[in-house]
């Protein structure tokens, strides 16, 4: 369960919010299941309502009134522009280049931005087995940018995490560049807590922002590395009204 | 050519042990009652193939069918984890899992490669990760024109593709629309092929996003109303979210999964019986 934050929304809603609001009006998202899904129709349903979901199952175009539970869910093919093969979506569509923004979630990630969703422990003999990777690892390494979605603790923000199931910046030696991977990455890290930016020049994560009734002392605390907080680190906006009744329009709250 | 038969004999004749075989559907449109109808007849030592296994494939584990799993996506969406998956992993419950894992872009090039009829196909994936290292089918090759480092993977050799679709017509033809995940790949990359339909009708009617597999290319074909439930078929039946939230409290303890497996699947002659002995909460409002 979500902590609640503040009388008005829970911390879940507040990451939610944020996770719309890094979506521009008109782009092309691929959207996994879950929180991405969730922030995707908001901001489609808010300050975004041209923004184009796209759904790994091979709907193009999606407009889901509700939160389905599934990729699959008839409510994205019904709603959908074009609804085409598995094969046809990673190939014409993600591969080719035509994705803005690739929403992932991760069971660890670290401050590099790389993500882990296949096993927590040894690979041969794991502690637990995750579902695998999806789409992600192409999702990461095609989509002009990629925005990373979380609830913060330091079992998912790790030093090192147990598996790299799809590449962020590698160790920040421009690994990206020697494979010549087509997009720019991880640029953002959206928790609970608050947004953690990419830093060119330093090469890794860097805290940005903390949400309303959140302190910096807590996010460091909650993060597995010793976690750099940039020196002009500021407030998030709360939740407007507008957001928080589109959210709950969504999920029932 | 095409023929019409039960599902029962369907499976008889064209799942044999040791086979490779891929029930597909992604989210929509699963053959969960072949599925059942496997572990009825008691096939075991399969290769099973599929890009996001789920309940179906947690039976099928559970029950001992399968020797080793070719996938991408291992999980129960939307409601948590395959229980009976995970203990095969982490625990060799009830025995060893071989696992071979891929992404999803890896598998829809390999279904790809299966229909094209090629040895391997390419794609710009895999690099940087750690699949590379623990899936020794993913390699690499160099563009001969261009030089770039593109990851390779190998065809699927499926004994068996099995499918769900909507309608058949009375000459065979396959017609299915929706959400279409590598349903035609399945079956034109398959050396036999099994397809339940909803119901034969004399003619299709056009549908937007509609696919038809020719009768020469599908080998048998069963009559299963509902036959994907608890997955679904658009315009005939809604997905059964219950049943995936349901199924958490099945399948986390081996002794009820082995219970409720003999209550609903051994015990039960079809599909209609497996349905028939379900708790009405698992079926509402779906139109099964």
């Amino acid at each position: 369960m979500s902590k609640v934050t503040s009388p008005s929304w829970t911390s879940d809603e507040m990451m939610a919010v944020a996770a719309a609001r890094e979506l521009g009006d008109g782009t092309v998202c691929f959207v996994g299941i879950g929180l991405p899904s969730t922030a995707a129709n908001l901001a489609r349903s808010t300050h975004a309502p041209n923004a184009v979901l796209i759904y790994e199952s091979g709907c193009i175009g999606a407009k889901p009134d509700r939160i389905p539970p599934s990729i699959g869910d008839g409510i994205l093919s019904r709603t959908a522009d074009s609804v085409i093969s598995v094969p046809e979506i990673f190939s014409y569509w993600l591969q080719a280049g035509r994705i803005d923004v690739g929403f992932l979630g991760a069971a660890q990630v670290d401050r590099w931005g790389n993500i882990n969703t296949t096993v927590v422990g040894q690979y041969a003999s794991p502690k637990v087995r995750l579902p695998g990777a999806g789409g992600a690892p192409e999702i990461a390494a095609s989509c002009a940018r990629v925005i990373i979605t979380l609830r913060h603790n330091p079992r998912a923000l790790v030093e090192r995490i147990d598996f790299v199931t799809s590449l962020g910046h590698g160790d920040g030696s421009g690994i990206r560049q020697r494979l010549g991977l087509p997009g720019a990455g991880p640029r953002a890290i959206i928790t609970d807590l608050g947004i953690l930016r990419f830093d060119e020049e330093r090469c890794h994560f860097v805290l940005r922002e903390i949400h309303p009734g959140v302190n910096v002392e807590e996010v460091v605390e909650a993060t597995g590395w010793a976690l750099e907080v940039s020196p002009d680190v500021r407030e998030t906006a709360p939740p407007s009204e507008t957001e928080l009744a589109a959210l709950r329009s969504f999920t029932g709250a | 050519m095409t023929t019409f038969s039960t599902l029962h004999d369907a499976v008889a004749t064209h799942v044999r042990d040791g086979d490779t075989v891929a029930l597909e559907g992604f989210t929509h449109l699963i053959p969960f009652a072949a599925g059942h109808e496997i572990i009825r007849q008691g096939r075991k030592n399969l290769t099973l193939v599929r890009m996001t296994p789920d309940i179906i494939y947690d039976q099928l584990i559970g029950m001992g069918c399968a020797t080793k799993l070719i996938f991408s996506w291992a999980g129960n969406p939307g409601a948590g984890s395959l229980h009976r998956f995970r203990d095969a992993v982490e625990r060799g419950v009830p025995h060893k899992l071989e696992i071979e894992e891929h992404s999803h872009a890896g598998m829809a090039t390999r279904f790809a490669t299966s229909a094209s009829g090629l040895p391997f196909g390419i794609l710009r994936g895999y690099a940087g990760t750690d699949l590379v290292s623990v899936t020794q089918n993913i390699r690499f090759v160099q563009c001969p024109f261009t030089g770039e480092s593109l990851a390779a993977v190998p065809r699927l050799d499926l004994d068996v593709g099995i499918i769900c679709a909507q309608q058949a017509d009375r000459a065979g033809n396959v017609m299915l629309w929706g959400i279409s995940g590598v349903q035609k790949e399945t079956i034109l990359g398959a050396r036999r092929s099994i397809v339940l339909v909803e119901e034969v009708v004399d003619f299709f009617s056009p549908h937007v996003n509609g696919v038809v597999l020719p009768n020469w290319v599908v080998d048998t074909i069963a009559v299963v109303p509902s036959g994907s439930f608890p997955s679904y078929a658009q315009d005939y039946s809604e997905r059964a979210n219950a049943f995936y939230a349901y199924w958490e409290s099945v399948s986390r303890d081996r002794d009820i999964f082995l219970s409720w497996m003999k209550d609903h699947v051994l015990d039960t002659r079809d599909h209609s019986e497996f349905l028939s002995s379900l708790d009405s909460s698992l079926k509402e409002g779906v139109g099964v």
